[in-house]
């Protein structure tokens, strides 16, 4: 018995030293670090141990304008997203033809590389020299008035920050709902329809119990991914998101660490951990709402 | 309610687009289902029963012929305006609703006068639930039941709208043995006790036998015979019908008639006078042997298995179509399990003549 456990672990071990090596390691560090206050990378000493980073960074406009942009950024484009993603779905499966070509077409943007997709935005959205950029001739053929979305005022940029998010997390969406909506076996509907079920009542009752699960894994796994954003705004406004105002949490981590004022791992290592602590307890409040929403 | 269907057609068009032609699923189909009886739907898989079924529920539309529920043609109306009960193969319970959700289910969805107050549903949906006995799980959830009584909170949903028509596809075939002769009792008393025009659709002919008041034989899209079960069994139309009905099957012999008398290989077994003379097939029912010392039939035995209540006998005769008979007699007939030979006579009443070509059920003329 004792010498099987030895042989498990032993089976075991390229595994736990690389993920403990990569993973465990850093974490520990990563908390190790944000209680260090004044660490120095190049001298590798501090001036002891306290809370003094997690005040700093709580105290820090940049970081308090970084939370604000993501919680509005999660609190528009996950339920928008989702919902979207569910309308498409519902529409996809009810159609019979080109549905695979329409499918293909939703799913494009998946395959796209974020870079790309950031400079049809740019085409989109970007005032240059020569344009006004097509949005906003679009806007100007109605007789408005111009609006700079990428340095322009902030609900400007705001939108054009939830526009993309929403459009580059549709796909993924869209192909795990209509999946869903295939797997619901037909005869629930035909009995729905031999007993006379309103097309209403068939979605709200049957439908979506039936792909709960599906949905709210999408919303946890939104929350989760939406707290994360960080490539997709570097795409749209440039590295310096802080002066666009427009940085979102990850976005902090990663200029305190590597930005032009960056340098301070202590910093860095205390907003992250302000995130951990975000994205857990939401997480943990999607769960206990789902655990008594999702019922199969 | 009476159901009549009138000249039934249902094509499919292939689902290999290349080819061109269509596939018959149901072949001008004409009978009439008696109000109040239970029908069983019987034919092999692919016979085009199950479309018969979803044409009569209004979820296929047929090709072409009409069909009436009673004198109201309901050709045209689509499943919820018929007033049918349909009962799935899987049950297609909703997962996430208990049993007494899903029985109310259909009453909810009423509207307009048909609209019942909150105590009115309750009570008829109760009132299902003891009809199919399961008044002690109606705060279950399906998962958390049985095959047998997922398939009646299924039968009490179809019945709380007092529909005009009940259908069941294959309500049996996802029930073990024992429950499946349990249920198909239940299935009957049920039936009974609404008098509802009930139709079920089966593969299996000792449950259609068993609790019909009709059976309807189809064999790929075309109505072969309909009848009292033990009148389709004693006088098959065809061949395939002999064939299909009974346990263990009618045994089927080539066979010859010449000069008044019916050949078996050599033995000359049954004088049949009137026939034609020549070549038919010949179906005898296991029961329609009778050992007998001097019988004109004469078997190699093969075997003797003891049933308990009667004794079936495995033989071997070179006129077979098959390798082996079996016939059904009496225990104490004195088979001898270790004899080379066993001699039948024949009881007239259990021989068929089929028409050697096509299958037709010859007959013997009225004179």
């Amino acid at each position: 018995m004792k010498q099987n456990n030895l042989k498990g672990w032993l089976y075991l071990l390229p595994a736990i030293a690389f993920l403990g090596l990569f993973m465990v390691y850093p974490l520990v560090d990563v908390l190790v670090y944000s209680f260090e206050e004044g660490y120095n990378f190049a001298s590798q000493t501090d001036m002891g141990t306290g809370l003094y980073n997690y005040s700093y960074v709580l105290h820090d406009p940049y970081f308090m304008q970084a939370v604000k942009n993501t919680f509005i950024l999660v609190i528009i484009t996950v339920p928008l997203s989702t919902g979207f993603a569910l309308v498409i779905s519902l529409a996809l499966s009810s159609i019979k033809k080109l549905r695979d070509a329409f499918q293909t077409i939703y799913f494009l943007p998946y395959v796209t590389n974020t870079l790309a997709v950031g400079l049809v935005f740019m085409v989109l959205f970007k005032r240059t020299d020569y344009t006004e950029g097509m949005v906003n001739l679009l806007i100007n053929w109605f007789g408005g008035e111009s609006v700079d979305f990428i340095d322009g005022p902030y609900w400007a940029k705001m939108f054009v920050m939830c526009f993309y998010t929403i459009w580059v997390v549709l796909p993924f969406k869209i192909l795990i709902l209509t999946s869903a909506l295939a797997s619901v076996n037909p005869d629930y509907y035909k009995v729905a329809q031999v007993d006379a079920t309103p097309r209403w009542r068939v979605f709200t009752r049957i439908t979506l119990p039936m792909i709960s699960p599906m949905l709210f894994y999408l919303i946890i796994t939104g929350f989760i991914g939406a707290f994360k954003a960080y490539s997709d705004e570097v795409a749209l406004f440039g590295t310096n998101l802080n002066a666009a105002g427009m940085n979102t949490i990850v976005g902090y981590v990663y200029d305190m660490l590597y930005g032009d004022s960056g340098g301070y791992p202590s910093y860095a290592a205390a907003a992250a951990l302000i995130l951990f602590a975000i994205v857990l307890t939401i997480t943990v409040i999607n769960l206990l709402v789902s655990n008594r929403r999702v019922k199969i | 309610m009476k159901v009549v269907l009138d000249h039934l057609t249902k094509r499919f068009p292939n689902r290999n687009r290349k080819i061109k032609t269509e596939v018959v699923a149901v072949d001008d189909f004409t009978f009439e289902i008696p109000d109040g009886k239970l029908v069983g739907l019987l034919g092999p898989s692919g016979c085009g029963k199950s479309t018969t079924l979803n044409l009569i529920c209004g979820l296929e539309k047929p090709t072409s012929g009409r069909i009436y529920f009673g004198d109201d043609d309901v050709t045209n109306l689509p499943p919820e305006l018929r007033g049918v009960g349909m009962v799935f193969q899987n049950y297609a319970l909703y997962p996430h609703l208990t049993v007494l959700e899903n029985i109310l289910f259909p009453l909810e969805n009423l509207k307009g006068d048909k609209r019942l107050s909150k105590e009115a549903m309750r009570s008829r949906a109760l009132e299902a639930a003891h009809l199919v006995q399961i008044d002690a799980l109606l705060e279950r959830r399906p998962a958390q039941m049985s095959g047998g009584q997922q398939q009646r909170v299924a039968i009490a949903r179809a019945l709380v709208k007092m529909p005009r028509v009940l259908l069941l596809d294959e309500p049996l075939s996802n029930l073990d043995a024992r429950l499946r002769l349990q249920t198909r009792e239940e299935i009957r008393r049920i039936q009974r006790e609404t008098g509802i025009t009930t139709v079920f659709v089966t593969h299996d002919q000792e449950e259609a036998m068993s609790i019909s008041d009709v059976i309807v034989v189809m064999e790929k899209g075309v109505l072969q015979q309909i009848g009292k079960p033990q009148s389709v069994y004693d006088d098959p139309t065809n061949l395939f019908v002999a064939k299909f009905l009974g346990t263990p099957p009618i045994d089927v012999f080539n066979g010859e008639i010449r000069g008044g008398l019916l050949y078996l290989g050599k033995d000359a077994v049954l004088p049949v006078a009137g026939y034609r003379e020549g070549k038919v097939t010949v179906g005898i029912r296991p029961e329609g042997f009778v050992p007998d010392e001097k019988g004109p039939l004469c078997c190699r035995l093969v075997g003797v298995e003891v049933m308990g209540r009667d004794t079936s006998v495995v033989a071997a005769h070179p006129a077979l179509t098959t390798n082996t008979m079996r016939a059904i007699v009496d225990t104490d007939s004195g088979v001898d399990p270790n004899a080379l030979e066993v001699r039948f006579s024949l009881k007239s009443r259990k021989v068929c003549l089929f028409d050697a070509e096509t299958g037709a059920r010859l007959y013997a003329p009225t004179v």
